[in-house]
């Protein structure tokens, strides 16, 4: 492992790469768990407040004294206290399940993207692929709450998020593809490093096209079709109370948090930014951060899209677009 | 609708939403912040009990019974020789149950006599239903704010005087006004607005 993280010609943390293996490991675990837990409260009371006062509130201002700080913590009492309770109708061990399946592939994408070339947990090759191929496993949570509450609304709701994941991780990878492409690597790492300024004029439409994929994808706002309150109750998480729904909770914007980064590192160029060496990770998050009120702002600012609408959406509008992007890197990398 | 028009609604979205954030929120935040309440707010029901004859008007007018009066009957003994006793009503019990009372004010219209008043007080909610039930001694207290445009003129003096100041005082002021509106008519404004009216 350490050998893998020693790489030539980056300055790395030499203080890690010279501790113990298994206690550099285990100190990478911890801190890549303490900001699983933390980053998506964050994002979370971000949205408390971004959307409060886009929408003319104060949003909330009670708990923790100071603009309502704690909300988040204190939400996350009240479920903890909550009965955990399990439809009679359910597929027991699918609904116990699904939270689970919702929310660990996001840690698990969490340790692999990188903040700085020497700021990653877990450092593999093909870096992109692995967060691609996990976040999609998160997916899956949806789908086995859908089946597993045994509800109608949590069936319809699945199938509204299947139909839509299976629409929409077409453009997210034919976008991250481009990317890749242009990098000629497969290692997020490797994507940053091979990064420039007009890649962001290059790379515009595989943006915008990964972004939108990225907001269907995390089932939010204007593509939460799947969740419409106002049609199927609260789709697959209908039945969900408690610590569960807690989890389905954090699972959503631990997702924004991933997603985030991914964008961050993906198009923005990750850590590229003033005096990279020293304040690389910084510049990560807080592009990061940027592109999370974004998806905030999306949010607030527009409506749901019909489910057919959302369909057209994905196959006439994304999907061409990302091919376009794609041919557009082939050509510039080939010449 | 055109892509175009789309993409421009979609930045409209976008651009409202952002000048929004960047406008100050309207919030009062109550409990921290007291809300500055006209004076003739309707918060509650006051009762002036000196006022009230127990002519039970109020009760039968109200729509969903939630005036409660008792009264009984004393006997005032002849002033002079010669006279005759007479009787008048004692009030017992006057509660109002502000978990029925749905505030149409009809029973402060009906009065007769000017006993009951709209208060500005609003912040008496309880932790159970029942305590809702207030008596004549609660509705008593909350006469302190109800504003003196809304009193009889003998209770604003008496209130005046209460307060130390000279209630003929009060009274030159009104005669001022009067006067003062009497000025603007002769002025020949022409105004024949329903205020002058009333003091003619």
């Amino acid at each position: 492992m350490a050998d893998c993280v020693r790489r030539d010609g980056v300055d790395r943390l030499t203080v890690v790469s010279e501790l113990p293996l298994l206690v550099e490991v285990v100190l990478k675990a911890v801190v890549v768990l303490a900001a699983f837990l933390t980053l998506p409260l964050l994002v979370g009371q971000t949205e408390h407040k971004v959307m409060a006062h886009m929408q003319g509130r104060l949003g909330p201002m009670e708990a923790g004294g100071f603009h309502g700080w704690a909300q988040l913590v204190a939400d996350g009492i009240k479920f903890a206290q909550k009965e955990d309770v399990a439809p009679a109708a359910a597929d027991r061990w699918v609904y116990r399940l699904a939270p689970a399946v919702a929310l660990l592939p996001y840690l698990v994408a969490l340790a692999v993207v990188p903040l700085s070339a020497s700021w990653v947990a877990a450092e593999v090759p093909a870096s992109l692929l692995l967060v691609l191929a996990v976040t999609s496993v998160g997916v899956l949570g949806t789908l086995m709450a859908g089946w597993g509450s045994g509800s109608k609304y949590a069936l319809l709701g699945g199938m509204r998020s299947a139909a839509q994941l299976v629409s929409y991780e077409l453009p997210l990878v034919l976008a991250a593809v481009s990317v890749a492409l242009a990098a000629g690597s497969l290692s997020l790492v490797g994507i940053v490093e091979q990064w420039q300024w007009w890649w962001l004029l290059w790379q515009a439409p595989g943006a915008v096209v990964f972004l939108a994929a990225t907001v269907a994808e995390l089932q939010r706002p204007p593509f939460d079709a799947p969740v419409a309150d106002a049609e199927i109750v609260f789709g697959p998480l209908t039945e969900y109370s408690g610590l569960r729904f807690a989890l389905f909770l954090l699972a959503e914007y631990a997702g924004i948090v991933v997603m985030s980064l991914l964008f961050a590192v993906l198009f923005l160029g990750g850590w590229s930014g003033p005096s990279a060496d020293t304040l690389g990770p910084l510049w990560t998050l807080l592009k990061a951060f940027a592109v999370a009120v974004v998806i905030i702002w999306f949010r607030v600012a527009w409506p749901r899209v019909r489910e057919d609408q959302l369909q057209r959406f994905a196959w006439l509008v994304l999907l061409p677009l990302a091919l376009l992007q794609v041919a557009l890197t082939g050509v510039v990398v080939v010449l | 609708m055109t892509a175009f028009e789309g993409l421009r609604a979609l930045g409209k979205g976008l651009a409202t939403t952002a000048r929004t954030l960047g406008t100050r929120a309207h919030t009062r935040q109550y409990p921290h912040d007291e809300p500055e309440l006209p004076d003739r707010s309707r918060g509650v029901i006051a009762l002036l009990e000196e006022n009230c004859t127990s002519c039970m008007l109020c009760a039968r007018e109200c729509p969903d019974w939630c005036i409660y009066i008792d009264s009984h009957k004393e006997t005032i003994e002849p002033g002079p020789e010669g006279g005759r006793a007479r009787q008048h009503n004692v009030l017992d019990r006057f509660d109002i149950d502000f978990s029925l009372c749905m505030y149409c004010g009809i029973c402060i219209e009906v009065c007769p006599f000017d006993a009951l008043f709209w208060a500005p007080d609003f912040a008496y909610a309880e932790g159970d239903i029942r305590n809702l039930l207030h008596d004549k001694g609660t509705l008593q207290t909350w006469m302190e704010r109800v504003p003196d445009s809304s009193l009889p003129e003998d209770v604003r003096e008496q209130r005046a005087l209460a307060r130390g100041e000279s209630p003929r005082h009060a009274a030159a002021e009104r005669a001022e006004r009067t006067e003062a509106g009497a000025d603007e008519e002769r002025g020949g404004t022409g105004d024949q607005g329903i205020e002058g009216e009333d003091r003619r």
